[in-house]
């Protein structure tokens, strides 16, 4: 008897936590239920838990969102895919709660477990649940029923699917703009499972429908749908009905129909082909980026490179051009922003003269930009306008600016720099970067920032990484150690984790002559936080020093740590002697 | 409780006749600060009606006269009236939507009384609102949940506990009659700590729900916070069901119902020098059916009507509507008398009407020219604007309404009377009703009126539109007109009272 009551306790206390008031306890059992359902069996879950769970639909959020996410990937715990369709009812209450993450939960649940389905139990189970819902009395059932045609529609007999398509074209037509807006959303997914031959005629004319549709939210959902039918119709069919239909989204009345243009233009001009890009598609492309509204413009910006690529050199140079030398001198930052964090990729489209000639004056303009954001997309992209141009022409207009933005106010930005710094490094070559940079390198490591002295630091150890030791012996090591005696403790407490950042780059023989002695100093700082920071520097040494130094240097050192009269210090050192001694035995 | 009212005739005009008073003040009682009535609305079938009070409560009322008798027969009988055919209203529920909050950055009491309600999109028999005060926006849900009793659990010994309710942050602390939301909190074994001996569990069984009772829960969804520097005159939902504005005195926002931790600003008034400020935006409103128009209302006297396609920011509007005074007329007063305190669209969205502090005005979105009505509100007053702006009366802000129809429109003033309007092509009807149960009296009989002037005598010498003492302490400020009959519910500080015609 009490085999059999151990194993049930558990699980008898989850099963009543389903009910409890605690919303955790709830939440709990129901990220548990597989382990009820499995205790259960598969016939009382069919018959018992899942009834139970379609009954008490009524609680919190978080407890339904659960629900909906475990009851996806229920199908081994009611009896495989034969009694799939026991779970649909619980999903489809969830379907129609008003709360949209939960929603889109159980639909993400009923296609999953729809996908699985046999093809006459689609019939018998899910076509009647998506047509219930698309019925349904509140706008949240039809709201969810549009996510589920995809499933429903492959599976139907033919009666059925003329019935599945008039149902979504009157969803289509849903008073209730929320559930335009999902079938919007969700047309090009159901586009896919239709034939060709409706998708010519009864999708086209959905399609249409929403395009007109005088909601911009419902307009602009359309604008998706553009590609993605675009990608299912016969190219001379796209022609035809996609490409009016993007030109006139591209010249609409309202400015969010025309920025999801610009942020999809790319897409549409896949869909389209290349020679109705380059006849209409070229010259909505440059309306939009001289359109009137920023929000426009940013996204436009953004495609620039993107969009160059699909067209040849000297469309690019005649159309795009002008534009993006317009786009420099924008009057938003953010404009110009979008654009600097792009324009780097246009190099290897236009080529080295063009290049030189045409884009060199922008990347410089945007160099010297008063906005912070603009100059660093500038060099955060700079490798790539290295390859076509050489660095020699950039370097002298690259320095001021990396200089300013190295002192920048904000220390946000003067972050972004540092991070650029390794990879400035590796395109210009050591010897340039002795001249300038290195002492901006060692400023930063007394920055009045914490984060900027911590990436400081970190920079120098990649520095070092991309140079090797011995540059690093020369150029950074002295410099470091100097540091060691500031009289802030907080500028030593720096120079500490630069130390141990650099040990394992420097190898054994540097860290052992040049790092470990300056370690062992600050063993002796007045300052407890100095001390405990030595025994944890020391702990991260384990792996490099030879053990004979680790006897002779390390141990005295910490043995003396672990006396010391803070606390902090004594944790630490013990815990550094503890590794120790956990390697020695190892080894 | 019908048939009390007497009848006012005027040509063509609606005979308007008392229907209902919720929390009608008894003779000598003192009105209660916290129970100021300073919001109302109607949902959008007119099935419901929602007041907001100066405590940061929400009242509920439903509509009972319609609804399947089946149901709701208990609710009418117990309320003893014979069935009518003008609305009649009972109450449903009332929660606490905002609480008193301070400030410490700024150093500033929030209070806690509600400025606007908005009713949304009803899903599920649920219903939805929104509701504002000063600083916070909130979503709310009010929804029959059931009281389970649960039994039959796997561990416990037979007791039931009744489940899923966490009534503390809805039940009011007032002394008002309301109905408790949650019922007894009985906690239920915690099995955590449960040292019982557990014998002979043999097989696992649910647990089983035995009772069915409901209980009206309401819940916040959502809380917009964060997004105003300035009070929050005025919130709107648009018509795509996704977004609202909220607005204050120089910035307007734009939210998604779904998301509360951002918002965007379409409009922003506010001048790089402060000293500069000339202008406050006063009252904002959605088109009823264009989702990207919108209209708001300027302490200028002035309402603007933007279109959210042409930019991302709308400081350019599209179109101005604005009356120029006379030149020559101008007074000190000028200013101060022209700023709109509330705009409202008319149901097809092609009129708006305005109401600053002497008229009522009616505008044609097609034509900014001028108005195209005109309705003298306050006209009598104009001779004491000078004790009105002593006692800081002339900044009373007077909301208005338009019947369903389109044909009347109303707005409040002092002494609890509020004036209907036709404003049909023609009409000259134009009824002044005072908030009692006999709201016609006065023009009926003019019996001299004792003037309740609370420590305050300096409002002695005037009189109301009939005539009458004037008493500008009790003002009539919020009223709302029935989405599709004629029925006025109006707030006489705070009382709740309902008209029909």
């Amino acid at each position: 008897m009490s085999m059999v009551d151990e194993p049930l306790y558990p699980i008898a206390v989850l099963i009543d936590e389903l009910k409890n008031d605690d919303i955790q306890l709830r939440l709990n059992s129901i990220r548990k239920l597989s382990t009820i359902a499995r205790a259960l069996g598969e016939e009382r879950t069919r018959k018992e838990l899942i009834p139970f769970l379609s009954e008490n639909n009524d609680d919190d959020d978080e407890v339904l969102l659960a629900m909906a996410e475990e009851l996806g990937v229920f199908i081994p715990y009611v009896g495989g895919l034969e009694h799939a369709h026991v779970l649909l009812p619980p999903l489809e209450t969830l379907c129609t709660v008003e709360e949209t993450c939960v929603r889109d939960k159980a639909v993400e649940s009923l296609c999953r477990i729809g996908s699985q389905m046999r093809e006459t139990d689609l019939v018998d189970w899910f076509i009647p649940l998506v047509k219930r819902l698309a019925a349904g009395e509140w706008f949240t059932a039809r709201v969810s029923a549009c996510g589920l045609f995809h499933i429903a529609y492959p599976s139907a007999p033919e009666m059925l699917k003329t019935e599945l398509r008039t149902i979504y074209s009157q969803l289509c037509q849903d008073d209730m703009p929320m559930v335009r807006r999902s079938a919007s959303t969700n047309l090009g997914k159901f586009a896919a499972t239709v034939e060709p031959s409706y998708l010519k005629t009864d999708v086209m004319q959905i399609f249409e429908d929403l395009t007109q549709d005088d909601q911009d939210s419902v307009r602009l959902l359309a604008v998706e749908g553009c590609a993605a039918l675009g990608k299912l119709l016969e190219p001379q069919d796209c022609i035809a009905h996609i490409l009016p239909v993007i030109v006139i989204f591209s010249q609409d009345k309202s400015w969010r129909v025309r920025y999801m243009v610009a942020n999809q233009l790319y897409e549409l001009c896949e869909a389209v082909g290349p020679e109705p890009t380059k006849t209409d598609l070229v010259p909505a492309y440059v309306r939009l980026l001289r359109d009137n509204e920023a929000e426009v413009r940013i996204a436009a910006a953004g495609k620039v490179t993107k969009f160059s690529r699909i067209l040849s050199p000297e469309l690019a140079l005649q159309h795009i051009l002008p534009c993006v030398k317009e786009l420099s001198s924008d009057s938003s930052q953010h404009v110009r922003s979008a654009l600097a964090s792009v324009i780097m990729g246009m190099a290897p489209v236009l080529g080295k003269d063009a290049t030189i000639e045409q884009l060199l004056p922008i990347f410089l303009s945007l160099l010297k930009d008063e906005f912070p954001d603009v100059r660093l997309n500038i060099i955060s992209k700079l490798d790539q306008v290295n390859q076509v141009i050489g660095i020699d022409l950039l370097s002298q207009s690259l320095l001021p600016a990396i200089v300013e933005l190295a002192e920048d106010r904000h220390w946000r930005v003067r972050l972004a720099i540092i991070e650029y710094i390794p990879l400035l490094a590796s395109q210009l070559g050591v010897g340039f970067f002795d001249d300038k940079l290195g002492a901006l390198c060692m400023q930063w490591l007394q920055d009045k920032v914490y984060s900027i002295r911590e990436a400081a630091a970190n920079n120098l150890k990649r520095l070092a990484e991309e140079f090797g030791p011995d540059w690093a012996m020369q150029h950074i090591i002295p410099q470091v150690l100097e540091m060691a005696n500031n009289p802030h403790y907080l500028y030593r407490m720096t120079i500490l984790g630069a130390i141990s950042l650099l040990a394992p780059v420097m190898g054994l023989e540097i860290t052992c002559s040049k790092l470990l002695p300056v370690v062992v100093t600050l063993a002796k700082d007045r300052v407890a936080n100095i001390r405990f920071n030595v025994a944890k520097v020391l702990q991260s040494f384990i792996p490099i020093v030879e053990q004979s130094v680790m006897e002779k240097t390390v141990r005295p050192c910490l043995v003396e740590l672990v006396e010391d009269p803070d606390v902090d210090v004594r944790f630490f050192s013990k815990q550094a002697l503890d590794a120790i001694d956990q390697v020695m035995m190892t080894s | 409780m019908d048939g009390e009212g007497d009848v006012a005739m005027t040509p063509e005009g609606l005979e308007w006749k008392f229907s209902q008073v919720f929390g009608e003040r008894a003779a000598g009682e003192e009105v209660q600060e916290v129970d100021i009535i300073t919001a109302i609305e109607f949902d959008k079938t007119g099935d419901h009606l929602a007041t907001g009070d100066r405590g940061g409560r929400v009242v509920l009322f439903e509509r009972t006269d319609r609804i399947d008798e089946g149901v709701h027969r208990g609710v009418v009988e117990a309320m003893d009236c014979s069935s009518s055919q003008h609305p009649e209203f009972h109450y449903k529920t009332e929660f606490q939507s905002h609480e008193p909050e301070f400030d410490y950055l700024k150093s500033l009491e929030i209070e806690e009384k509600i400025n606007k309600i908005r009713w949304c999109q009803t899903s599920n028999n649920a219903m939805f609102l929104l509701s504002t005060n000063d600083k916070t926006i909130k979503f709310w849900k009010v929804q029959e949940k059931k009281v389970k009793k649960m039994c039959n659990f796997n561990l416990d010994p037979p007791k039931s506990t009744i489940n899923g309710f966490i009534s503390s942050s809805n039940v009011p602390a007032s002394s008002k009659t309301f109905v408790t939301n949650g019922g007894c909190i009985d906690n239920p074994l915690n099995f955590r700590s449960n040292s019982l001996p557990f014998r002979g569990i043999t097989s696992l069984h649910l647990p089983t729900v035995t009772s069915h009772e409901t209980s009206l829960l309401a819940k916040c969804r959502r809380t917009y916070a964060h997004a105003h520097d300035y009070h929050i005159n005025s919130i709107s939902n648009n018509s795509d069901g996704e977004t609202f504005i909220s607005a204050d005195d120089l910035r307007i926002n734009l939210w998604n119902l779904e998301i509360s931790s951002q918002s965007f600003n379409i409009v922003d008034m506010k001048p790089a020098n402060m000293e500069d400020l000339t202008e406050v935006i006063t009252s904002a409103e959605f088109h009823p059916s264009h989702c990207n128009m919108l209209a708001y209302s300027s302490s200028k006297g002035s309402v603007r009507l933007i279109d959210l396609r042409q930019s991302a920011l709308c400081d350019t509007h599209s179109k101005l509507f604005e009356e120029h005074e006379a030149p020559g007329s101008k007074s000190f007063f000028t200013d101060i008398i022209s700023s709109i305190s509330d705009i409202k669209f008319a149901k097809g969205g092609r009129y708006i009407l305005s109401r600053d502090y002497m008229t009522l005005k009616m505008w044609d979105i097609n034509m900014d020219s001028g108005p195209v009505a005109t309705f003298q509100v306050h006209e009598h007053l104009r001779p004491k604007l000078c004790d009105l702006y002593e006692n800081d009366a002339i900044f009373d802000k007077f909301e208005c309404c338009l019947s369903g129809d389109g044909e009347r429109v109303a707005t409040g003033s002092y002494s609890h009377l509020f004036r209907v309007f036709g404003c049909s092509e023609g009409s000259t009807e134009a009824t002044t009703l005072e908030a009692t149960k006999n709201p016609t009296r006065r023009q009926v009989q003019t019996p001299p009126r004792f003037l309740r002037s609370p420590g305050n005598s300096s409002h002695g010498g005037l009189d109301d539109i009939n005539g009458n003492g004037f008493d500008s302490t009790t003002k009539l400020l919020h009223l709302a007109w029935h989405p599709s009959e004629n029925s006025i519910a109006c707030a006489a500080s705070n009382s709740l009272y309902m008209y029909y015609a």
